[in-house]
């Protein structure tokens, strides 16, 4: 299948990248490029095959469901772009 | 330079008082400014590994020292180290410094190795020849023109070029076993889930592994036995014991029983290396391994396979960079909305986003079953083949990669040919099996060619048994960027 600019722009929005028209074009042709090289999966007839999410599986342990405490709020904090003593701070989130 | 051939000599020599540590590390700092134009740090701590160089020699004399007292590391700009910049080489990440330690950095810590610098690599790993770097590339130590691979560029140029004893690396599709095999060092990608991901920055979660790279295969063996083991902190890695990899590298490997799968000798292996792989098989006949042809049917679909799941995972994990808690934020009155798209915009390089694209479609409604889906279940195929194969021989020799290094910018504005130079590496991620890059001499330019030996799930200590012998008795690291 070849992607379309609109579904290019699509899947930029669903992403939040913003391209100008002349990289979304070249975006659009670097989808189509990978899109077409992956169209080999389409020879293999995978049907009756279960899908795999994990290489190596069932060798983990689960452990107890026990709160314990994590990071200190100040070095959680301490990579924020803004933030007081205890809140990230962030553009308003409800406009109203 | 290093007046040893390997970690235990380093030891005796540290033991005796024959060499120096702090005079040591001071060396491999020298070092690292002599060779600046390799761009293989990110960042260098001087000051904090010469007092840790005083401390450790303290913990030798009186004997309480670990198991990598005085080990010189260089840790992937990708794991966190408590305290110090964790850029993943990217703009969305300059300014992080992380809040604690990855487990791999932990334990080598507790072990009390000592950790020089953080590494150059491509942008969030996406890339083969650490050209994708916000720092700009690492250059190979062999010929400074060329790549040095990647992306964990320059954990191999750091190891290669002696400015550390080992580094550690991170491999989602070859990112460890390529670049080592650009530069003539071992590189190991343990079995997925043989060490914790705790502290290594995501990008494809099923398949990102840590691991070492060094110029032997006994700091190899001698590191991931550090490193590997369950960690509660990763719920994905496994409760598998771990062996004494040293020791199991000891024992003889002529009885083994080896696989070459005849896919990855196909069409598009460069001659030389072509040579160099099927010269090294011979050689170990001649030793009285058994060498026989196997199969790998779904070889050539591994690197169609691998972009698409890959990319839906990294487009999923890299999503967390929003410009809000951490990383970037775009400066300027905008609305939440546009604050998050002008943030990424910013912040993330030309390839992170081609791959967040492919992958946000892959994982789009309507485009799910037939590319997700479907790449999950090839997936499965590729696993099989090394099941089957697995059934017949005890371990496969390949090539690590189709060509020696390449120079640099040849590939950079053909991504396509970027993603096919993984064609030997990305199966045995896919099926989370182990691998180790062993360097087996050069081409005609000099460029070192690597080998890689594949294992079954959790068959590390066969790996790196074999990738001994082959070091041994056909080629050996090179030592040509002395």
């Amino acid at each position: 299948m070849k992607v379309t600019l609109e579904q290019t722009a699509y899947i930029a929005e669903l992403a939040r990248l913003s391209f100008d028209d002349d990289e979304l074009r070249r975006r659009q042709d670097d989808l189509n490029r990978i899109l077409e090289y992956v169209e080999k999966l389409d020879e293999l007839q995978p049907d009756d095959v279960e899908p795999l999410s994990h290489p190596v599986e069932n060798t983990g342990r689960p452990r107890a469901d026990v709160v314990a405490s994590s990071l200190p709020i100040e070095d959680t904090l301490r990579n924020a772009p803004d933030a007081d003593d205890r809140h990230f701070k962030t553009p308003k989130a409800i406009s109203v | 330079m290093t007046p040893y051939r390997d970690y235990s000599e380093k030891r005796r020599l540290l033991a005796s008082g024959e060499l120096s540590l702090v005079e040591n590390v001071e060396a491999f700092l020298a070092r690292i400014e002599e060779r600046r134009s390799l761009n293989a740090f990110t960042s260098v701590f001087a000051d904090e590994a010469i007092e840790e160089a005083k401390r450790v020699e303290k913990k030798i004399a009186d004997g309480s020292a670990g198991k990598l007292a005085g080990m010189v590391v260089a840790v992937k700009d990708v794991l966190a180290e408590r305290s110090r910049p964790n850029t993943c080489c990217s703009k969305t990440l300059e300014d992080f410094v992380a809040v604690y330690d990855a487990t791999p950095v932990k334990r080598l810590r507790e072990e009390d190795a000592i950790l020089i610098g953080r590494t150059n690599c491509d942008e969030f790993s996406m890339g083969g020849s650490n050209e994708n770097s916000a720092f700009g590339p690492a250059r190979n130590p062999i010929d400074e023109t060329r790549v040095p691979g990647g992306s964990s560029g320059g954990s191999a140029v750091a190891v290669a070029a002696n400015l550390c004893d080992v580094a550690l690396g991170a491999d989602t599709g070859g990112s460890i076993r390529q670049p080592a095999a650009y530069c003539g060092v071992y590189g190991l990608k343990p079995t997925y889930s043989r060490v914790s991901r705790y502290g290594l920055v995501a990008f494809a979660s099923s398949f990102d592994s840590v691991g070492p790279m060094a110029k032997n295969v006994e700091d190899v063996a001698l590191a991931l036995g550090v490193i590997a083991g369950y960690d509660e902190n990763d719920a994905t890695s496994a409760d598998v014991p771990v062996p004494d990899y040293v020791e199991a590298i000891s024992q003889d490997a002529k009885g083994l029983k080896i696989g070459l799968p005849k896919e990855y000798f196909a069409e598009g292996l460069n001659a030389e290396v072509r040579a160099a792989i099927e010269g090294a098989a011979k050689a170990l006949e001649e030793l009285g391994v058994e060498i026989v042809e196997v199969s790998a049917p779904h070889t050539d679909y591994a690197i169609a396979t691998y972009y698409l799941l890959t990319t839906a995972e990294a487009s999923s994990n890299l999503a967390r960079y929003d410009g809000m808690r951490y990383g970037r934020r775009a400066k300027g009155e905008r609305s939440l909305a546009e604050t998050y798209r002008a943030s990424r915009t910013e912040g993330f390089g030309e390839e992170v986003k081609r791959r967040i694209m492919l992958g946000t479609f892959a994982l789009s409604a309507g485009y799910y079953d037939a590319y997700y889906g479907k790449a999950q279940k090839a997936r499965r195929l590729v696993r099989e083949d090394f099941k089957r194969a697995f059934k017949k021989v005890d371990l496969l020799v390949a090539p690590s990669a189709p060509t020696t290094a390449f120079p640099l910018g040849e590939k950079i504005d053909d991504p396509l040919e970027m993603y096919l130079q993984d064609v030997y590496t990305t199966p045995a991620s896919l099926a989370g099996c182990p691998g180790v890059n062993v360097p087996v001499g050069a081409d005609a330019a000099g460029l070192p060619i690597g080998l890689q030996v594949i294992g079954d799930h959790f068959d590390e200590a066969g790996v790196l048994r074999l990738a001994k012998l082959i070091g041994e008795r056909v080629g050996g690291a090179r030592s040509s960027a002395e």
